[in-house]
């Protein structure tokens, strides 16, 4: 454990594909002011989408949300979203960007962002997987297990689309299964 | 950070620590990217750490291996496990008018201060399959500049350059392409730029007569001109800190007064030492311009 006063973890990284614009907002609803560590979403997009969906979630939360740019330093108090047509890799202390190929048929892509956020944080990050229509997420959140982080999937009976929560829990047993609106209280609770 | 530190205060009393993987892969990454300096001259020991990791693990996967450093003996002894991989460490997506705004911002902001030179040199960094280009060359000869333009484009890779240098490109890409273009602001049907046969789309002649294609690595080459216009999309996302201000500072020295540095949507010269020597032209489409 860290010393006493230093937060317990470094990251929260979240994935969401179809649905995950409204379930954000409920996670991100849930979440004060004062929540002491950085979150980076990665939400499947179209890639000429525009920054609506960082001006709805704005609205709804205290924490300062923006999308990522390159090398952006990732900090308390912050959301990252990921920009579209883009994959947003974690490096220690900073976000880089990426326009390789698609992954699972996606750019930004989950697995990427939650694969290299464990390289960077190893047991120092939360992984969050919530609704979607595919698989894309499930290795990121096995790697994310496997370097001894905290691994979380919205419970698929309260997502839009179960089969990307589901496709998490088969491949991370163990992973703590939770309903959208208990998903922001566990978050608090693990991170003071 | 505060992770080294604590890993650093677990250290035994006799000074030693098993490696975590994670720190003996970092060390294999660290040797491979040496050996190919050190071997074939290609530096990218200063890209993004992240990045460079999933490719060069694609890369072993893909020759049936099981460790970086098995990927480092294979690629040292055989030059064309290195050309494979040079393929996969150089990234070659990129389509024509990507990202349309961009081009309208050129369009409306960049082309009525580049008309006032009368001659005008544009250096198109990492330029690799020529996509884009092209679509700068497409625009100039639209607002009737391209016959006093040179534009040079750089790349690390050859094979790409081969590729732009043909100019053709899959057919099935040229329903979105023009999409792009109309959204860019051309100005007459996009069919005209290019003739459907077997291969392809191959784009007239005329328009690569004005644009020299050549090798150059922004990671170890000089300035080699001055330049009125540089673009350089997407390219140093894949650098560190270090590189980027190493590339940074060589687009200084290459961009003439009031030149135009051109970078991609979700990069910013904000963290650079050279960021108070540009003025926005354009914030969104990150344009700037040398004003001192």
């Amino acid at each position: 454990m860290p010393p006493e006063g230093v937060p317990p973890f470094e990251l929260v990284v979240v994935g969401a594909s179809w649905g995950g614009l409204q379930a954000l907002r409920w996670l991100l609803e849930g979440l004060t002011d004062d929540f002491p560590t950085p979150l980076v979403v990665a939400q499947h997009r179209s890639s000429d989408s525009s920054d609506v969906m960082v001006r709805v979630l704005q609205s709804h939360s205290p924490l300062a949300i923006t999308e990522a740019s390159d090398k952006d330093a990732i900090e308390p108090g912050h959301v990252y979203i990921a920009p579209p047509d883009y994959h947003l890799l974690v490096e220690p202390g900073s976000l880089a960007l990426s326009t390789e190929g698609f992954v699972h048929h996606s750019r930004p892509s989950i697995d990427v962002a939650f694969e290299s956020a464990a390289d960077a944080y190893a047991d120092r990050l939360v992984g969050v997987i919530l609704t979607g229509a595919n698989t894309d997420g499930s290795a990121g959140l096995k790697r994310i297990r496997d370097e001894g982080g905290v691994t979380v999937v919205q419970d698929p009976a309260t997502a839009a689309r179960p089969e990307m929560p589901s496709a998490a829990m088969a491949a991370v047993k163990g992973a703590k299964v939770l309903p959208l609106r208990k998903i922001a209280p566990f978050l608090v609770e693990i991170c003071r | 950070m505060a992770l080294r530190i604590e890993r650093s205060a677990l250290l035994g009393p006799s000074g030693f620590e098993p490696v975590k993987r994670n720190d003996l892969e970092n060390l294999e990454i660290d040797l491979v990217l040496e050996g190919i300096y050190q071997q074939y001259g290609f530096d990218f020991r200063d890209y993004a750490r992240g990045s460079i990791k999933r490719r060069l693990w694609r890369r072993a996967y893909a020759e049936g291996l099981e460790s970086i450093s098995g990927l480092q003996e294979r690629v040292l002894h055989d030059q064309d496990t290195m050309n494979r991989l040079l393929e996969d460490l150089s990234i070659n997506v990129t389509s024509m008018f990507r990202d349309p705004e961009f081009y309208l911002a050129i369009r409306q902001k960049v082309v009525p201060l580049l008309r006032t030179y009368p001659f005008i040199r544009i250096w198109n960094a990492g330029c690799s399959t020529g996509e884009e280009t092209l679509s700068l060359a497409i625009l100039l000869r639209e607002e009737g500049l391209i016959d006093r333009t040179k534009i040079y484009a750089t790349d690390i890779n050859e094979n790409v350059l081969d590729l732009a240098k043909q100019g053709v490109f899959p057919l099935d890409k040229m329903r979105d392409y023009t999409e792009n273009y109309i959204a860019a602001g051309g100005k007459t049907a996009f069919s005209e730029y290019y003739t459907a046969n077997g291969q392809g789309a191959r784009f007239n002649e005329s328009l690569t007569e004005n644009i020299i294609f050549a090798q150059h690595n922004l990671a170890s080459d000089r300035s080699f001109n001055e330049f009125q216009m540089i673009v350089c999309r997407n390219v140093m996302i894949y650098f560190d800190r270090s590189l980027q201000e190493r590339v940074h500072g060589l687009f200084y020295s290459s961009l003439g007064m009031s030149g135009v540095l051109a970078l991609g949507r979700k990069e910013s010269i904000k963290f650079t030492r050279h960021a108070s020597a540009y003025e926005e032209i354009d914030v969104n489409e990150k344009l700037y311009k040398r004003v001192r």
